[in-house]
């Protein structure tokens, strides 16, 4: 526990995170993780209230879909859906933004920063 | 209500089964690592199954059901809002949390602020909220064996209290995620057979089971509505704040996230829970629909007021004694599982953050550390046990939102601030969940829960000051207001470590290996 500490405190001086942060690699995945999440997370965030918000101040969700089903019925089973196509999505889209990250601490840290003692 | 031989038998093959795993574990918790993480090596299936297991709680498998089975749609808002907070737990908090984290919260905001002071308000939070949530699941695992062996109340808390005092001592977290594990398969297997039978009863038609339910319980078609229990409209959206956004506060469920090695497999672990989470929350509408339909509003009131019985008795009725045993020992399992989890977190607040971080500043020693975390886990077990015992009356669901709540307004703005905030500083953590905590407190203190007119029906008689159950809708903005304001006041800015602090949540580097 001790030694890792240690090392730790002399890899802080070591790898210049300034340096990386501010690097063209760093911020293109910054940028491409921030176009692929927040659209995301802003679309289930309406999409979830909106359901609440119809339910609370609107009647027409009521209105027969299939048979007896209601509309209301199928947006909330929607809403399943939603969950697990963005989960998948997720997962897919996070595999290249993994291989960015390696990318970068590999040519940045591994190599280049412990050179720059 | 029943106690024959079945019951027994299951119960006590299940209890038996844990201690098993609970053995074999202890074997193998050698390090403070062990303890509180399982030393980071559980694969990614294995710790989404133990998401689920923690996550699948009472409140989730008898309380919706019953929510169903009493209220129609209403009732489905609870899975909803319980599968969606996934979404904001995989894109937002579980990659960076297990990037900057070791055991616990406070050990992630300390990544990026030094202050010993962050540190005792964000385990003043967890405790907090590890309180309000494990004293809802023993009220109603105490409620549960009551009905089910008929013994009296304060036997069956100490009993579920005494297992997970056991479990979590002496397996720490490797017992943990394996008793979580096995629960989550078991409760998967009960739901789905139960599931089936349903659909068999409509010959596997959901739109026969639609016509069918329209006529089936005393509400008619308004049953297949929303409104039947929420009319309030400002109250369904805050309750459903609190839902989608406390998931990702939650200590039980954050600490699951450092049970993986990388962030890799911390989100592999969230994508297998979403979809494990969301078949179960699918399914809950069989289970409610079923209720209502063979069971009957009156025979579920009858059992229980709260509707918490409908699924043991749905599957009494439809699978005969073997499945209610089943589903009996089921719901058992689920509830020592949940606890566990529970204790774990409560513990690593105290003995890691209070003991290790704060009061020995960092320089115990493992075998210090693991002392101090198996008597905090005695101590929390000990102490909601207490309060459990004169909680018996207060209501499951009210306290198991609550802590939601909390999580959603202490928590989870602190998280995203900072992790994404690069002005954020040691005064806006502090501020954020003081001000999160303190107005979820404070709000609920004069809620309708809290206060009512009529005698009985609160805990005090009197007017509610502050008109929703839940009160996420103020206090969750409260939170984020908080440390928003806390920032710009002070002057501290420290971007050198927030650079660090954004390189090792992006791309998962550690300076140690």
């Amino acid at each position: 526990m001790e030694s890792h500490d240690d090392k730790e405190r002399t890899d802080r001086q070591r790898v210049d995170y300034v340096k990386i942060e501010s690097s063209s690699s760093f911020q293109r995945l910054m940028y491409e993780r921030k176009k692929f999440i927040l659209p995301l997370t802003i679309f289930f965030l309406v999409f979830y209230f909106i359901l609440p918000i119809l339910t609370s101040y609107t009647t027409f969700l009521n209105t027969p879909a299939f048979g007896d089903i209601s509309w209301v019925w199928i947006f909330a089973f929607s809403q399943f859906i939603m969950t697990w196509v963005l989960c998948t999505i997720y997962a897919k889209k996070a595999s290249s933004f993994d291989k960015q990250a390696e990318q970068i601490i590999r040519e940045q840290i591994d190599d280049k920063g412990r050179d720059a003692i | 209500m029943k106690m024959d031989a079945t019951v027994v038998i299951l119960f006590l093959s299940i209890v038996l089964l844990t201690l098993v795993i609970t053995y074999l574990a202890a074997k193998r918790t050698q390090t403070t690592g062990d303890f509180y993480t399982a030393g980071g090596g559980l694969t990614g299936w294995q710790n989404g199954l133990a998401i689920a297991g923690d996550y699948l709680s009472a409140a989730s498998f008898l309380g919706i059901a019953g929510a169903i089975a009493l209220h129609g749609f209403d009732g489905f808002f609870y899975s909803i809002g319980f599968l969606i907070a996934y979404l904001v737990v995989l894109l937002l908090v579980a990659e960076p949390l297990r990037n900057l984290g070791k055991y616990t919260l406070a050990d992630m905001i300390n990544a990026r602020f030094d202050a010993k002071k962050i540190r005792g308000v964000a385990a003043l939070s967890t405790i907090t909220i590890v309180l309000f949530y494990m004293i809802a699941q023993l009220v109603g695992a105490g409620a549960l064996i009551q009905l089910l062996f008929g013994i009296d109340y304060w036997i069956a808390v100490l009993i579920v209290g005494i297992m997970m005092t056991i479990y979590v001592l002496f397996g720490g977290m490797i017992a943990t995620s394996w008793v979580q594990i096995t629960k989550a398969v078991l409760l998967m297997a009960g739901m789905v057979i139960i599931s089936f039978l349903v659909l068999l009863k409509f010959n596997f038609n959901i739109s026969t089971m639609f016509t069918e339910m329209k006529s089936a319980t005393g509400h008619g078609a308004d049953f297949l509505k929303p409104g039947l229990k929420y009319t309030d409209p400002l109250g369904t959206i805050s309750l459903m704040i609190a839902l989608v956004l406390g998931t990702s506060g939650l200590p039980h469920i954050l600490m699951r996230f450092f049970t993986v090695k990388d962030a890799k497999t911390a989100r592999s672990s969230v994508v297998t829970a979403t979809w494990t989470i969301g078949i179960f929350y699918i399914l809950t509408l069989f289970l409610g629909f079923g209720a209502a339909a063979f069971v009957g509003e009156r025979n579920i009131m009858a059992a229980n007021p709260g509707g918490n019985m409908a699924a043991p008795l749905l599957a009494e009725v439809i699978g005969g004694d073997i499945l209610f045993a089943f589903i009996s020992a089921v719901a058992f399992a689920t509830i020592l599982a949940v606890v566990a989890g529970l204790v774990l977190s409560g513990a690593s607040a105290f003995a890691h953050d209070l003991y290790g971080q704060i009061f020995k500043k960092g320089e115990a020693t493992d075998k210090q550390q693991m002392l101090a975390a198996r008597y905090a886990a005695l101590s929390v077990s000990a102490f909601s046990i207490l309060l459990a015992l004169f909680a018996q009356t207060l209501n499951v669901a009210f306290l198991v939102s609550l802590a939601f709540c909390i999580a959603a307004s202490a928590n989870l703005p602190v998280i995203l601030y900072t992790v994404y905030w690069k002005r954020f500083n040691t005064a806006g953590a502090i501020t954020a969940m003081l001000s999160g905590l303190v107005s979820a407190l404070i709000l609920v203190s004069i809620s309708p829960s809290v206060f009512s007119p009529n005698e009985g029906e609160a805990l005090f008689v009197g007017n509610p000051l502050f008109p929703l159950d839940n009160p996420a809708l103020i206090s969750v903005p409260l939170g984020f207001l908080g440390g928003y304001i806390g920032t710009v006041l002070s002057k501290e800015q420290d971007t050198t470590r927030y650079a660090e602090v954004k390189v090792k949540a992006n791309t998962g580097y550690r300076d140690y290996s």
